[in-house]
């Protein structure tokens, strides 16, 4: 068995390659559903039920997407250009300090600004943040070659580690009763309610309208031209004149600033304050995100709303059949590994 | 009964895709000959022996050593059969001796000790018995091109870890990197391994040496075998006629007055990032409307002279001058000083092969005015010039997407013709011709069609007024264009004298650093 390369991929292969990954994902997690000891296609109607059957699924299944779609973005933008970005977690979390450090402390009222001023302040500040955390695996890559998968992942577990202090200490908030959460934001930069008697909030918005921009920037813009080309030929860009490495610093901080904005938003949206378990592995998932997505903006718009489906159905699943709700995760996980089959099988063929 | 041929090529049909590669081709290799194997670019030749040695699987017929049928789609087979391959890219480690390379894949993961011993002495008498002297500790990083061809053709030869050493020899595109003299060199160990009952299959697209080396030729053309010839009685017109399927006319070159010095190097060096001589003292002036070109074997610092003069690398010492102004080393300046840049790997450097024909077509130029405003790029004017190529320099293979066809499947001359338009074409408010053409190796695998073309246009910009230099291994194309020529060895440009006062064995000499006119030298110097 060999695999040949195809003269050329068709768009049908293109636009076949995540429905075949999504339904390979699931032949292959039913098999550890069985070994569950639950009945399979019980299950997964239950799955998909929780995840878009109702109301209230589709609203929970929005407001979990909405982060997803933010840091699917940063990946998304950050791959285009091979920034090989895996600290989106670490640049969500320093988004949520951030935001918090604006608009929550200083006595639980924020900086002595008027609303209209502190909320833009505080979406900044988490965007810079994010940048900033990102800025310097991408400057050591054009510097010195060091490895940003190396740096970018790493970096999560030092911003993690720098959050669990800061709850424990400067930020923690004294009335949660010494659990470890930092103080919440003052409540007139809350995000407000898309839907009454739901949880979808105008983050959600925000995070559409970036996708379709991010889209445009990329089709119609010369920095976008320039993070392609740079991306997908950087001896022939650098050829061509392009600035490569302004280019890769443009995009870290872009990229940064999306995964610092997805914390923004979580905390504004939802959660209202900062919490150590405040984003079950986002920053992880719009990887998988990206990766489904092909790397296109609008793509990822619907790949954040499958990932989010299937978190929010695997819990209630997991509720009537004996299937730990981790099953969402392994499902995420195997979707990755078949979306990379599935992108290799568009470029190649296997041989006998 | 006569005994069967040596190897057998039974109505050989491979496609992919669309596209027929070998379509019902069958042939004979006989002991003690050398076959060549000829034809242009996509024409089948290297789909028809990566075949042979097990690469691909052909979609029908069959394949004969000996009058045994060989399983397909095995290496391992192959090199058992005594099938030897000898790549146009070497497979050496470089950090490894030269006999560790022969040695490396040939013993069993298991055996507690090395046999090293038993392998020198197969490798020294291989060596001995055909002519192709190395070293055996020599680390491979440390030969030179030809030996390391040696090396190959060695590792192909040597009977040592296996029931017998090739007995067919494939030789893909063997001289592209040698001089003259090396390539005599090889010539002659060929002519000892068809002496000793071996069979050659000897692939090459130049014609002369084809005519010079082989016994029989079979000419291929478009996945079909148009001719097998007696290399005996053949000749070069006949061959390309058979080759291209028309007759090929050879660019036409029209000879002018230089006029003003476009390109001026003076004393010029150049060191590469971790501060090692690239270039050292080089002297150079190129006048408008002509053809300067430089010769030398590949990995003599042609690569640093050509990042020189397209403005990817900036000077260590010395001074250059374009239309009498210092540029900085930003490939943007040059291109707006009127640059024409032709880079050496058109697929990795010359276009970004992932994105469509139109915007490759301005790379170079996407944020001048006339393609952008305020950071948009104008995509109605890039695809209106990338037209305006297309039509001009003839550029095909976009029948099915057009200007949206990604660059990745043109062919390496639609290729060639495209960045060629690029740098030639300038842009719709600075419209062509270029001050000065850099083009390096700029015919670098095309067919003979395309190479006419490529000659053909950089020969109308000189006429035209621009000053060209050429940076080439291929000393035919050398002496087809240029008027003047210098021959670079080891960092070091010898002097530029007129085409007329070279001849083969001078350059020849030269390029292997044996050469170097002193004499000349401190005349050009005065």
């Amino acid at each position: 068995m060999r695999l040949e390369r195809r003269a050329q991929t068709s768009r049908r292969a293109l636009l076949l390659a995540p429905v075949g990954a999504v339904l390979l994902t699931l032949a292959l997690t039913s098999l550890l559903v069985a070994w569950a000891g639950a009945p399979i296609a019980r299950a997964y109607l239950l799955l998909i039920e929780g995840g878009f059957g109702s109301r209230f699924a589709i609203t929970e299944t929005l407001t979990r997407a909405t982060p997803l779609i933010l840091t699917g973005l940063s990946a998304a933008v950050a791959f285009r250009a091979r920034l090989y970005n895996i600290g989106a977690e670490g640049q969500l979390y320093a988004g949520a300090l951030a935001a918090v450090a604006v608009g929550g402390l200083h006595g639980g009222e924020g900086l002595a600004l008027s609303a209209w001023l502190l909320f833009p302040l505080m979406i900044a500040a988490a965007m810079l943040a994010g940048a900033l955390l990102l800025l310097g695996p991408a400057l050591l890559k054009s510097r010195f070659g060091v490895d940003e998968v190396v740096t970018t992942l790493l970096l999560n577990f030092i911003v993690l580690l720098a959050v669990s202090a800061l709850l424990d200490g400067a930020m923690k908030d004294p009335g949660a009763m010494g659990w470890p959460q930092s103080v919440a934001l003052k409540d007139e930069l809350q995000l407000s309610r898309l839907l009454s008697r739901s949880r979808v909030h105008t983050g959600l918005l925000a995070a559409l309208v970036l996708s379709v921009a991010l889209w445009a920037l990329l089709r119609f813009t010369t920095l976008g031209f320039e993070i392609r080309a740079v991306g997908s030929g950087p001896r022939a860009a650098a050829f061509a004149g392009m600035p490569v490495t302004a280019v890769g610093v443009k995009v870290a901080l872009l990229s940064g600033a999306l995964a610092g904005l997805a914390g923004a938003v979580e905390v504004a949206g939802r959660t209202g304050y900062v919490t150590l378990d405040m984003s079950p592995g986002y920053g992880m998932s719009g990887v998988v995100i990206a990766m489904l997505a092909m790397l296109n903006p609008l793509a990822v718009v619907a790949a954040a709303i499958f990932v989010a489906g299937m978190l929010v159905g695997a819990d209630s699943m997991s509720r009537a059949v004996a299937v730990p709700t981790y099953i969402a995760d392994v499902i995420v996980a195997i979707a990755l590994i078949c979306m990379l089959v599935a992108t290799l099988l568009t470029q190649y063929r296997i041989r006998r | 009964m006569p005994a069967p041929p040596l190897l057998r090529l039974n109505s050989i049909r491979k496609r992919f895709g669309s596209l027929l590669a070998n379509d019902d081709i069958s042939l004979d290799l006989q002991r003690g000959e050398v076959l060549a194997l000829l034809g242009e670019n996509g024409a089948g030749k290297s789909t028809l022996v990566s075949i042979l040695f097990g690469h691909y699987v052909a979609d029908a017929g069959t394949i004969e050593i000996d009058g045994q049928p060989l399983p397909p789609g095995r290496p391992s087979a192959a090199l058992a059969a005594g099938i030897g391959m000898v790549h146009q890219h070497f497979t050496l480690a470089d950090n490894l001796s030269v006999l560790d390379n022969v040695m490396l894949g040939t013993e069993p993961l298991w055996r507690p000790w090395s046999q090293r011993r038993a392998a020198r002495a197969a490798l020294l008498q291989t060596a001995q018995r055909f002519g192709l002297a190395v070293n055996p500790d020599a680390p491979v990083g440390s030969l030179s091109v030809g030996e390391r061809q040696r090396v190959e053709i060695l590792k192909a030869l040597v009977t040592f870890g296996r029931k017998q050493g090739a007995r067919i020899l494939i030789l893909d595109e063997p001289t592209a990197v040698l001089t003259p003299q090396e390539s005599e060199s090889l010539f002659a160990s060929l002519a000892q391994m068809v002496q000793a009952g071996l069979g050659v299959i000897f692939i090459s697209h130049k014609l002369d040496e084809v005519l010079r080396v082989s016994q029989r030729i079979a000419v291929l053309r478009s996945g079909r075998l148009m001719a097998v010839l007696p290399a005996a009685g053949a000749d070069k017109p006949m061959l390309a006629e058979a080759m291209v399927g028309r007759p090929v006319a050879a660019a036409i070159k029209h000879t002018r007055e230089p006029g003003a010095v476009v390109v001026e190097l003076g004393a010029a060096s150049v060191r590469d990032d971790a501060g090692r001589s690239l270039l050292a003292g080089l002297n150079l002036r190129l006048r408008a409307g002509e053809v300067l070109a430089v010769a030398g074997v590949a990995g003599n610092g042609q690569q640093a002279l050509a990042e020189l003069l397209c403005g990817e690398r900036a000077l260590h010492q010395g001074t250059l001058m374009v239309d009498g102004r210092a540029l900085p080393a930003r490939p943007r300046e040059w291109v707006r000083a009127g640059v024409a840049r032709i880079p050496e790997d058109r697929h990795a450097v010359g276009v970004v092969a992932d994105l469509p024909l139109w915007e490759n077509a301005v790379l170079e130029r996407y944020a001048a005015p006339a393609f952008a405003r305020h950071g948009l790029i104008d995509r109605r004017r890039a695809m209106a010039h990338a037209a305006d190529l297309v039509q001009r320099f003839d550029v095909r293979g976009t029948e099915s997407a057009g200007l949206q066809t990604p660059t990745r499947s043109l062919s390496g001359g639609n290729m060639q013709k495209l960045i060629l338009g690029r740098a030639l074409a300038g842009d719709p408010d600075h419209p062509g011709p270029p001050r000065l053409i850099v083009a390096n190796q700029p015919t670098w695998g095309l067919d003979i069609g395309a190479v006419a073309y490529v000659h053909q246009q950089l020969l109308d910009a000189c006429a035209a007024g621009a000053a060209v230099l050429l940076i080439s291994e291929d000393l035919d194309e050398i002496f087809a264009l240029a008027d003047r020529i210098a021959v670079m060895h080891q960092g070091r440009l010898g002097p530029a004298r007129a085409r007329a006062d070279w001849t083969l064995a001078a350059i020849g000499l030269a390029m292997s650093g044996s050469g170097v006119d002193h004499a000349a030298e401190v005349v050009d110097a005065a």
